[in-house]
């Protein structure tokens, strides 16, 4: 393969991860901490262009993958693949207090007209009108845009996003899933996405996997064309996923306030 | 509209005392005037404390004379090239005990031990080092300022967050450039910290400093009016003394508006 590969604009929601060289590959992947091992034979790989979501109960290794997969942990001697540019969303923006908003999205890159630059990003995630605020003036929702934009400015082959969205209020929410799959169309970066929320996972994912015990305990495929509407297959899939978290819930159990990108907001 | 006229000429009323239950310059003012009043009354002789009066006159006439002025400028200057070596030694020795733990375990418990010596201990061993020239005179201003600046950017450094110096480092920022956009403008607010701390030392040390055996600045022109009894000289170097102190404050509050504009204030200004 001589020529460059075209960028992929849109990528299909349900094209194999084994065609093409994927943009993530981790094989036997395991990370210890002194006795602690949190991450035990992890085999993981990530299409380019694919949008996976990672669910997990608290201490099941997820920040610790992507942890690795930013490059933020050591995985030395292990065989792990990434791409080389990749950016990360916090769930907490962590934008640097003491730079105008435009240079925190230009933070760390090169090369000319980097203003120019930060400045379509952030109008890109509908903040041109932010552009030399004090990140201490932003609300948490134009904080995580600001994050998403410092990310999609460096043109990312892979976007980790660590629970985005769980800091943020109900609609602000449901504003950011459209955001990020807008963007995620746009760009074409591998996603992927931590979160808690079973949710937020279908109806944004291509796949959909499940960490127990640093290993992959389950995997499901989203067929769903999007946007996504809960219907009878998405209750479906609620299910098993939850069932393989071990969560014996049928339907939502109390007052969970649960957005999805076609604007219904299901209680 | 008309309720308001209205509720204006019902609160007419005759003159009264001012509330001064607020007045803080009210103090003060009555000591300077009990000051004066015993000076005139000769209760206070003037061997023992010139009158305000005398004081302002002293006080014009010494700048007119060009005498403050040019021992002013002396002794800021010291102070000046004191402060100026303690700055580039504290940041220096901070950067490198803050950055690594190598720095720290070399650097830090000499610093602590410089801590425990009083400066002002080390007059005589600097006279028998450097003589009683301006060499002494500085360094002691070097020495005292140097321990709140660095251990002000000490502490700013390892309290820079963390979670803010990792998202740094996943968008490529390391070495040089992480220090410079992130660890430095993180330790900002506890450095001027230091900052206030040392100009307040290095004045106080300056005094004691130009005791030695100094040919000019401010210390020269207390340490001849004490020979010759004169209190209104002595009562203005003090006043001078105070405004340094001010300006140096004032000076700090400027930079800090300036550097740490993205600060969000607590307290309104």
């Amino acid at each position: 393969m001589a020529a460059p590969q075209p960028r992929l604009r849109r990528p299909a929601v349900s094209r194999s991860t084994q065609t093409v060289e994927p943009a993530v590959k981790l094989v036997n992947f395991v990370r210890r901490f002194g006795d602690n091992t949190v991450i035990d034979g992890l085999d993981l790989s990530i299409a380019p262009g694919e949008f996976v979501a990672l669910l997990g109960a608290s201490g099941s290794g997820k920040t610790t993958l992507l942890r690795t997969l930013a490059g933020l942990d050591s995985a030395a001697g292990q065989d792990v693949k990434t791409p080389d540019t990749r950016a990360v969303v916090f769930q907490d923006a962590r934008l640097l207090p003491w730079k105008k908003v435009w240079r925190n999205v230009a933070l760390g890159l090169g090369g000319k007209d980097v203003r120019a630059r930060a400045e379509a990003a952030l109008k890109e995630v509908g903040l041109g009108h932010r552009l030399d605020a004090w990140p201490g003036t932003l609300s948490g929702g134009e904080a995580q845009r600001t994050a998403l934009a410092r990310a999609l400015v460096r043109e990312p082959g892979l976007l980790l996003l660590d629970e985005p969205f769980a800091a943020l209020d109900a609609l602000t929410r449901l504003k950011m899933h459209d955001l990020v799959l807008a963007l995620w169309r746009e760009h074409a970066p591998a996603v992927l996405l931590v979160t808690h929320d079973v949710d937020e996972a279908i109806a944004l994912a291509d796949r959909v996997l499940v960490l127990d015990k640093g290993r992959i305990a389950a995997e499901e495929r989203i067929e769903l064309e999007r946007p996504r509407a809960p219907d009878a297959r998405f209750q479906a899939i609620r299910r098993r996923l939850l069932g393989h978290l071990g969560v014996e819930a049928p339907a939502h159990s109390e007052g969970h306030l649960v957005a999805f990108p076609t604007g219904e907001v299901v209680l | 509209m008309s309720l308001a006229t209205t509720y204006r000429i019902s609160e007419s009323r005759p003159w009264r005392w001012p509330d001064l239950a607020r007045a803080r310059w009210l103090s003060p003012v009555l000591l300077l005037v009990l000051w004066e009043l015993g000076a005139r009354a000769g209760v206070i002789p003037p061997r023992v404390l010139a009158a305000p009066s005398t004081v302002l006159e002293t006080f014009w006439s010494l700048t007119a004379s060009g005498e403050l002025p040019t021992n002013l400028l002396v002794s800021l200057a010291r102070a000046g090239a004191g402060l100026g070596i303690a700055l580039v030694l504290a940041t220096t020795l901070g950067l490198i005990s803050g950055l690594s733990r190598w720095g720290e375990t070399l650097v830090d418990p000499l610093m602590q031990i410089k801590r425990t010596i009083p400066v002002l201990a080390l007059t005589p061993l600097f006279i028998v080092w450097f003589g009683i020239g301006e060499t002494p005179k500085i360094l002691l201003i070097t020495v005292s300022a140097t321990f709140p600046l660095y251990l002000n950017l000490f502490a700013g450094i390892r309290g820079v967050d963390v979670r803010l110096v990792e998202a740094a480092r996943s968008f490529g920022l390391s070495g040089w450039s992480l220090v410079r956009e992130v660890i430095l403008p993180g330790a900002l607010p506890s450095f001027f910290v230091g900052l206030r701390y040392a100009l307040g030392i290095s004045v106080l040390v300056l005094v004691i400093a130009e005791q030695i055996n100094a040919q000019a600045g401010l210390g020269y022109l207390v340490n001849n009016a004490r020979d010759f009894m004169r209190t209104d000289i002595i009562v203005v170097c003090l006043v001078v003394y105070a405004l340094l102190g001010l300006g140096a404050d004032a000076l700090v509050r400027t930079l800090e508006r300036k550097a740490l504009a993205w600060r969000p204030s607590l307290v309104e200004q």
